[in-house]
């Protein structure tokens, strides 16, 4: 018990501090841009982490419910001239309602149809956003004020990576209870053996309604802290593309291991900046990179990382 | 637990706060220009002529001693038509690479959001995508090469005044530059007398319009059909309107000036006009038109060093860049706001565009004269005026 609360408390203290000395190395604004795409990401993998690699159900739609909760807040804040905050917690408020009369059809799928049903559901959002254009300035997209906070316009990047930073904690420490909670538990009972789990009374699909619920919400809302933050959106940000980029984030830094969804959007994130020098090679050095990990840490980045590490400590854990 | 969260959030607050960005120091020796393109992705047939024209003009002037004897360093970022990837882009090139001058965004939306960026940061921007979005209203730092959508409908209106035709059937494509275009062409048809009695919209990639085609058919008194729409989909109005037997005659928008347009349309083409720049017609130019040479060489150079034929978007990227080096020449440095200032100042530059002159209520510079209406003839374009 002592050991587990350890690796939970200890973790968190580990990601504060990694948070904390990482603006060392920064030497300018576009570092701080980076990394708060990097934190924004890595927030909205954690969520989809709990639908994923604990609810053991894939969405290929998370970029869409991301989309929507920037449209919210840009709408909401530029057209009916909502407070910031407001706006963010009307679209969380509506993005929740949406995965939840959703989720119940869509989870009773299985495999290919559930993944097939949740890009459907993308794409349907997609069209939306961009054929509505009186809302949403169609595909050439629109504006979005800065995020202003009771006086206090969060205006440069390095207001951003502190705000960033300490969400993404709260994040982690909120995914951390939930799993260790009886909830979680429920989850990977369900996730192991459904038809067990059910005969042992516990309601499989209520769980898995409101994981789909929870990471849809965690979405919205950094989605509306993106559109204040980039100060402009277009539908692309709902695209296929980009649901697709959420899950390889998490399936590349382990299923089912919250620290390992926070590495794995923080690698998915630079490694384009990273390799942008490389120019037509970029793209292969990423296929190349991607197809390594697949092979040889299959379980993904942290789980099989860590296990290599207890194997080499003498097989105990 | 408790301790160990507070020594975290602790040690978290006071690095924060101590952490301090330093500053760069500028090293003033080469000229840098920074540029973000969609190289990849569905705008890729326009950011890849852009890239291989600013590569191939930077390294030959490097070849003949740069500028003013300072080398140039051209920095290139692909930003795959994403405009939040195109705004890290812009700010990477302004904070990390330290550029002079921003040349590129080869979309709409990836200008838009660039924007956001050099507005701030002060650095001079050339766009190269075509919406009127991007210099209107004008800001402070923000310029573009390409004609605009409205000018296209203009050009077109204005030929269809000049037949008397007035009463127009639109059908657009209901994505960016369509979508664009259609509420331009609505916006400035009245200027022109034209009356718009049919509005059908399609998707991009739908594989067939005969249903909003027959639609224009039926509606009385139409007595030309424009479209506004870029890749395929002109394509398929064009088969569509001949395999309709629909007689009046059809417009398309400057987006299908490439022979992509012809190949996919077949003989279902001719006839169809359509507003073009300079460089589509670059042999037929009358040889006192001050474009001819211009346009002329740039042809030979694109098609000579890429076996492929030049493009029009490619032409944007030349003359982005040229404008660039010129202001940076008359102002004597790089010196961002004076260069901002001579760009401003650009009069009577011959591009592959047309004939440029800026002002301070135009940054843009280009008139209804870039344009040529063109006429397909045989798989050919002809110019007719």
């Amino acid at each position: 018990m002592a050991k587990l609360m350890n690796a939970r408390s200890g973790g968190l203290a580990l990601l504060a501090l990694v948070m904390a000395v990482s603006p060392l190395g920064f030497t300018n604004a576009y570092y701080y841009d980076v990394a708060v795409g990097a934190l924004f990401n890595a927030m909205i993998c954690v969520g989809l982490n709990l639908l994923i690699g604990y609810g053991g159900q894939i969405s290929l739609g998370h970029g869409a419910f991301f989309a929507l909760g920037a449209y919210a807040s840009a709408i909401g804040t530029s057209r009916w001239g909502l407070p910031p905050l407001a706006a963010l917690g009307g679209g969380a408020v509506l993005v929740g309602l949406l995965a939840f009369v959703l989720a119940r059809p869509i989870l009773r799928l299985k495999g290919h149809y559930l993944a097939m049903a949740t890009l459907g559901i993308g794409m349907i959002i997609y069209i939306v956003l961009k054929t509505e254009a009186q809302w949403t300035g169609g595909p050439d997209g629109m504006g979005v004020d800065p995020l202003a906070l009771g006086g206090f316009v969060l205006a440069t990047d390095r207001h951003w990576y502190w705000l960033a930073a300490m969400l993404l904690l709260v994040v982690v420490w909120l995914a951390l209870n939930l799993v260790e909670s009886p909830v979680g538990r429920a989850l990977r009972a369900g996730h192991g053996a459904q038809i067990g789990a059910e005969v042992v009374g516990v309601d499989t699909s209520h769980y898995k309604v409101l994981m789909f619920v929870v990471s849809a919400v965690v979405a919205s809302m950094v989605g509306s802290l993106f559109a204040h933050k980039n100060g402009f959106i277009t539908p692309d940000i709902a695209g296929f593309h980009r649901s697709i980029e959420l899950v390889t984030m998490v399936v590349l830094g382990g299923m089912a291991s919250i620290y390992g969804s926070v590495l794995g959007a923080v690698l998915l994130t630079l490694l384009p900046q990273v390799l942008a020098g490389f120019d037509d090679y970029e793209a292969m050095i990423f296929g190349a990179i991607m197809m390594g990990t697949m092979i040889f840490l299959p379980k993904g980045l942290l789980p099989s990382l860590i296990t290599q590490i207890r194997k080499r400590a003498g097989g105990r854990s | 637990m408790r301790d160990l969260m507070r020594w975290g959030a602790a040690a978290f607050a006071a690095l924060g706060f101590a952490s301090l960005a330093s500053g760069n120091a500028l090293a003033a020796e080469p000229v840098r220009i920074g540029a973000f393109l969609a190289v990849t992705g569905p705008a890729s047939f326009l950011g890849e002529p852009e890239k291989k024209t600013l590569e191939m003009y930077v390294d030959r002037l490097n070849k003949q001693g740069g500028v003013q004897g300072r080398k140039i360093e051209l920095t290139v970022y692909d930003d795959g038509g994403a405009p939040d990837k195109a705004a890290t882009f812009a700010k990477r090139l302004i904070q990390s690479d330290n550029v002079d001058i921003i040349i590129g965004g080869t979309t709409t939306g990836t200008s838009m959001a660039a924007i956001k960026i050099v507005e701030p940061a002060g650095v001079p921007f050339i766009s190269l995508a075509g919406g009127i979005d991007i210099i209107e209203p004008v800001k402070k730092w923000v310029f573009k090469t390409p004609h605009t959508d409205r000018m296209a409908a203009e050009k077109v209106f204005a030929d269809l005044h000049k037949r008397g035709l007035t009463k127009v059937a639109l059908i657009s494509e209901n994505a960016g530059f369509g979508k664009s275009g259609h509420d331009q062409s609505l916006k400035v048809a009245g200027n022109y007398g034209i009356e718009i009695v049919a509005d059908e919209v399609y998707s991009p990639k739908d594989p067939d319009v005969t249903a909003q085609l027959t639609k224009i058919k039926n509606t009385p008194g139409v007595q030309a059909i424009f479209n506004f729409g870029f890749g395929q989909g002109p394509a398929i109005v064009t088969k569509n309107t001949k395999q309709l037997g629909i007689t009046q005659p059809l417009y398309q928008s400057h987006g299908v000036a490439s022979k992509d347009y012809i190949r996919l349309s077949g003989d279902a083409a001719d006839g169809v006009r359509l507003p073009a720049a300079g460089l589509v017609i670059a042999d037929q130019l009358a040889a006192t038109d001050p474009q001819k040479p211009v346009v002329s060489a740039f042809k030979a150079d694109y098609e000579t060093a890429f076996k492929s034929e030049v493009s029009t978007f490619a032409g944007h990227a030349y003359d982005g860049l040229q404008i660039a080096l010129s202001a940076i020449m008359r102002a004597g440095s790089s010196d961002k706001a004076k260069v901002r200032d001579e760009i401003e100042k650009t009069s009577g530059y011959v591009g592959t565009g047309g004939i440029v002159s800026m002002s301070p209520t135009d940054h843009m510079g280009l008139n209804l004269s870039a344009f040529h209406m063109v006429e397909i003839v045989k798989g050919d374009w002809k110019m007719v005026d």
